[in-house]
C-alpha cells in the first residue's frame, strides 16, 4: 500500500489524490477456513467445477451408513414392515448423516446448500420413478394379452367371462376412439384455428372477452362437459323423439373438451410471430388475409400443429365424456350417429371394473394401446413442433433456396440484358 | 407522374398540407375480417350455450332445493332431499391433499430441471415430464387401484402402510382419525381389518397428486427459468452458494409460477374423474376423515348417477356439476393472475 501510494503521490503531483480503502483491513487477517499452505510446494489451480471426491465421498458414507442403519433397526432391533417405511426411513436417516458429514469439513451455509441439493435431486427422482412405474406397470400387466395378435384384429363380442385370451381384442374401441377423435378434430381444428387467428389479430374489447370466455372453459371438467352433451341429447330427446347415446355425441363432448385447449395454444404460437415479418409484408402492399395466409400461418405451422397434436392427445385419454354419451358395446360400430359406441379408455374402464382376472387382463392391454398412441402423438409433435417461428429445417430451407433461384431466373427473363455472374447470385 | 400531384399541392399550401392516412380495406380483406369474426362468436356462442344451459337447467333443481343444496349431505333427488354438502367436502379433501403431495414433488422436480440437471439432460426431462402430463388419467386409475392400494398403501389382510401408521400415530387429529360405525377405531389392534382403510380421500388424493404434479411442475419450471442470468450471477459473484442464489434470486422471481401451477394444479385435481372413481367407494354423508374407507366428489357423483337420472335428478347433477365448475373456474382465473403478474412485474434491468 506504501509504496504504491507514494509512486502515486509523486507522479500525480499537485492534484493529490488519497486512495484509502472503505474497509478497513487487518493485516494479519487468518485466511478464512483455508488451511495453511507450505509455500515452498508449487502452487495448484483449484478446481471450481464438476464433482470432486470431496462432494462425492460423504454422499456414498452417508448412503450406506443410512442403510445399514436401518437394516439393522429393520431386521433386529424390532421388526417393522412395510417396504414404504424402510425407504423413508432410510430416506430420514441418509439426509441427517449427509448432514453430519459435510458438517465436518464445511461450514453451515454449506451444508444448507448441499441439503438442498440432494432434496431436489432425491424429488425429481422421486416423481421420474414415478413416470416410469406408472407407465411400466400398465405395460407389464398387460404382456400377458400383448402377444395374441387376435388381440388387435377382434372385438369383444364373443369374448364371454371365462373365454381365454385367444378370444376377443381391442379392435373395436380402436375404431371408435379414431372415429370420435377424427370427428372431434373435423369440428376442432378449422374453428379453432380462425378463432385463434382472430384473437391474435384483432384488438379490442370483443377479443379480450372472447379470450376471457375461452380461458374459463379451460377451467371446464371433462365430466360437465360430458354431463352438458348427455342432457343436450335428453332434451333433443324428448323434443323430436330421436336422439341417443352414440359415437357422434361423443366427439360433441371431446370437442368441447379440446376446442379451448387447443385455441390457448395456438393463440400464444401466433402472438410469437415476429411483427417485422407482418410489417415486411404489409408493407410490400399486402392485404390483411395475404399476410395471415402467406405469413403468419406458414411461420407459426409448427406451433399450431404441435397445439393441434396437444390437444388430441388429451382428449384421446379422456374416458368421462365419453362414458357419459357413448354407451357402451363389445361390437363393432362403425356409424358414429346411431348406437352406442366404445373408445379405447372406456374399454380399459369398464374392463377392469369387472373381477375377472381375463378382462382385466385385456384392460390393461387396451391401456397399453392407448399409451403407445399417445406417445406417438407426442412423439409426433416433438418431431413437428420445438422449432420457434420462423425456423425451417435443413429441407425446407433447401426448397426455400430453389424457389428463390428459380424467382431471379425468372426477374432475369424480364431483363433485356441478362448478365448475372455467380458472385451476383450469392 | 405519381409525385405530381403532391408536389404542386405541397407548392401551394406548404404550411396546412397534411398527408391523409386511412385504410380502405380490400374486398378480400372484409370477408377475411368477417370469417374471422364468425369464427369468435360461433366460439363464443358455443361456450356461453354451455354455461347457460347448464345454468338453466340446474336452476330448475336450486329452485326447488333453496339453500339447503349447499347443506344437505344425502343425494336423493327423486325424494326430494339432496345436496352438495358431502360431495363437495369430499372433492375438497381429495384436491387438498394432492396437492399437499404434489406440491414439493412439482417443486424439486423444477428447481431440479431447471437449476441443477446438467443441460445436455435437461431437454429429455422436459419432455418426460410433459410426456406425464399427457399420460390419460385412467392409467393413473389404474396404477392407484391395482398397485399403489394394495402393494404400497394398504399391504395385506391388516393394511400395513402410510394411512395405518398415520392413523396410529396421528389419530389424534380429528382429520387423521378413523371411525367405524360413528365409533373411533384403535389402529394399535390388530383385528382391525384392512379393508378400513381403503378407498379413502387419502389414497384417491395421492392418485389425482402423482396426474397434477407434471402440470404444476411444467408452470413451476417455466418460472424459475425466467429469473435473469445478471441477477444470478451477481449472486454467485457476491460468494453465494448454489442454494444461496435459489433463494435470493429463483425463488423471488418464481413466486408468481409456483402459486399458480399450484392452483392450476388444484383446479385440474378439483375436477378430476376417473381415477377418483376407480379408487373410491362414493358414500353420501360428510365424512371429514381422509384416511377412512369411503368418500365422494362432485365429479364421480355425476359419473355414477347420470344414467338413472329423470329430468329432475339431471337438474340436480347439473346443479352439483355447476357448483363443481364455478370451484374450478375461481381456481384456474387466480392461478392466471398469479402467473400474469408475475410475468409483467418480475423485469430486471438485466
Amino acid at each position: 500500500m506504501t509504496s504504491f501510494q507514494t509512486a502515486g503521490r509523486a507522479s500525480s503531483g499537485a492534484t493529490e489524490t488519497i486512495i484509502e480503502p472503505r474497509t478497513p483491513m487487518p493485516a494479519d487477517a487468518a485466511p478464512l477456513s483455508a488451511p495453511p499452505v507450505d509455500p515452498r510446494l508449487p502452487e495448484v489451480r483449484r478446481t471450481t467445477h464438476g464433482f470432486q471426491q470431496r462432494d462425492v465421498l460423504p454422499l456414498v458414507g452417508a448412503l450406506a451408513a443410512s442403510l445399514s442403519l436401518t437394516s439393522v433397526g429393520y431386521f433386529f432391533l424390532e421388526p417393522w414392515s412395510g417396504v414404504l417405511g424402510y425407504l423413508v426411513v432410510a430416506y430420514l436417516a441418509f439426509i441427517a448423516l449427509y448432514a453430519l458429514l459435510v458438517s465436518v469439513d464445511s461450514s453451515v451455509t454449506m451444508v444448507k446448500d448441499r441439503i438442498a441439493s440432494v432434496v431436489a435431486h432425491s424429488l425429481a427422482m422421486t416423481m421420474l420413478l414415478a413416470l416410469v412405474v406408472v407407465v411400466s406397470f400398465a405395460l407389464w400387466q398387460g404382456r400377458s394379452v400383448l402377444g395374441h395378435a387376435n388381440f388387435y384384429t377382434e372385438d369383444m363380442s364373443q369374448a364371454g367371462p371365462l373365454a381365454g385370451l385367444e378370444v376377443g381384442g381391442v379392435l373395436h374401441a380402436a375404431v371408435g376412439t379414431l372415429i370420435m377423435i377424427s370427428i372431434g378434430l373435423a369440428l376442432t381444428i378449422p374453428l379453432g384455428v380462425v378463432c385463434a387467428v382472430f384473437l391474435s389479430e384483432t384488438r379490442g374489447a370483443f377479443a379480450r372477452f372472447v379470450r376471457t370466455i375461452v380461458e374459463a372453459m379451460t377451467a371446464m371438467p371433462s365430466v360437465v362437459a360430458g354431463l352438458f352433451v348427455y342432457a343436450a341429447i335428453i332434451t333433443l330427446q324428448s323434443a323430436v323423439g330421436r336422439g341417443q347415446k352414440s359415437g357422434f355425441a361423443a366427439s360433441i363432448a371431446l370437442s368441447l373438451m379440446m376446442l379451448p385447449i387447443m385455441i390457448r395454444a395456438a393463440d400464444v404460437v401466433l402472438r410469437l410471430v415476429p411483427g417485422n415479418l407482418k410489417e415486411a409484408a404489409s408493407a410490400l402492399g399486402a392485404p390483411r388475409w395475404r399476410v395471415v395466409w402467406h405469413v403468419v400461418l406458414p411461420t407459426s405451422r409448427s406451433g399450431i400443429m404441435t397445439a393441434i397434436i396437444l390437444g388430441t392427445a388429451r382428449g384421446i385419454g379422456e374416458t368421462s365424456p365419453v362414458l357419459l354419451t357413448a354407451g357402451y358395446t363389445t361390437g363393432f360400430n362403425m356409424n358414429p350417429f346411431s348406437g352406442p359406441m366404445v373408445s379405447l379408455p372406456l374399454l380399459t374402464f369398464s374392463l377392469t371394473k369387472s373381477p375377472e382376472p381375463g378382462f382385466i387382463a385385456r384392460g390393461f392391454g387396451a391401456a397399453t394401446v392407448l399409451m403407445v398412441i399417445v406417445l406417438l402423438l407426442f412423439l409426433l409433435a416433438r418431431v413437428v413442433g420445438g422449432r420457434s417461428p420462423g425456423e425451417l429445417t435443413r429441407r425446407q430451407r433447401r426448397a426455400r433456396e430453389r424457389r428463390s433461384a428459380r424467382d431471379l431466373e425468372r426477374f432475369d427473363s424480364y431483363l433485356p440484358v441478362a448478365d448475372h455472374s455467380e458472385a451476383d447470385r450469392t | 407522374m405519381t409525385g405530381t400531384g403532391l408536389d404542386e399541392r405541397v407548392n401551394v399550401e406548404p404550411a396546412e398540407y397534411r398527408r391523409r392516412l386511412a385504410s380502405r380495406p380490400t374486398l378480400g380483406d372484409r370477408a377475411f375480417r368477417g370469417l374471422l369474426r364468425a369464427g369468435g362468436v360461433i366460439v363464443l356462442g358455443i361456450m356461453v350455450m354451455v354455461g347457460l344451459f347448464l345454468l338453466i337447467r340446474a336452476l330448475d333443481a336450486l329452485r326447488s332445493a333453496g339453500l339447503s343444496f349447499f347443506t344437505t349431505a344425502e343425494w336423493n333427488p327423486d325424494g326430494g332431499k339432496f345436496g352438495i354438502a358431502a360431495v363437495l367436502l369430499g372433492t375438497v379433501l381429495i384436491g387438498l391433499t394432492a396437492i399437499v403431495v404434489a406440491l414439493p414433488l412439482a417443486l424439486g422436480t423444477a428447481l431440479y430441471i431447471s437449476e441443477y440437471a446438467p443441460s445436455s439432460l435437461r431437454r429429455t426431462l422436459i419432455n418426460l415430464v410433459d410426456l406425464m402430463a399427457a399420460v390419460p388419467s385412467v392409467v393413473y386409475g389404474l396404477w392407484g387401484f391395482f398397485l399403489l392400494q394394495p402393494d404400497l398403501l394398504v399391504v395385506g389382510a391388516s393394511g400395513d402402510g402410510l394411512p395405518r401408521w398415520l392413523a396410529t400415530y396421528f389419530g389424534w387429529i380429528p382429520l387423521f382419525r378413523v371411525e367405524q360405525n360413528g365409533k373411533p377405531i384403535d389402529p394399535r389392534n390388530p383385528l382391525v381389518s384392512g379393508t378400513i382403510f381403503t378407498s379413502s380421500s387419502f389414497i384417491a388424493g395421492i392418485v389425482v397428486a402423482m396426474m397434477v404434479a407434471p402440470i404444476a411442475c411444467s408452470v413451476m419450471r417455466e418460472g424459475f427459468s425466467q429469473a435473469p442470468l445478471g441477477e444470478r450471477e451477481g449472486a454467485y459473484a457476491l460468494g453465494s452458494t448454489k442454494w444461496g442464489m435459489i433463494r435470493a434470486v429463483v425463488l423471488p422471481f418464481g413466486a408468481g409460477g409456483i402459486i399458480g401451477g399450484t392452483m392450476l394444479g388444484l383446479g385440474r385435481a378439483l375436477g378430476e374423474t376417473i381415477a377418483v372413481f376407480m379408487v373410491i367407494s362414493v358414500v353420501f354423508a360428510v365424512q371429514p376423515h381422509i384416511l377412512e374407507a369411503g368418500t365422494s366428489s362432485v365429479s364421480s357423483l355425476i359419473a355414477l348417477k347420470y344414467g338413472e337420472a329423470t329430468p329432475f335428478a339431471t337438474s340436480a347433477l347439473m346443479a352439483a356439476g355447476l357448483a363443481l365448475f364455478v370451484m374450478t373456474l375461481i381456481v384456474n382465473f387466480a392461478a392466471s393472475a398469479a402467473i400474469a403478474r408475475s410475468r409483467s412485474g418480475a423485469v430486471s434491468d438485466g
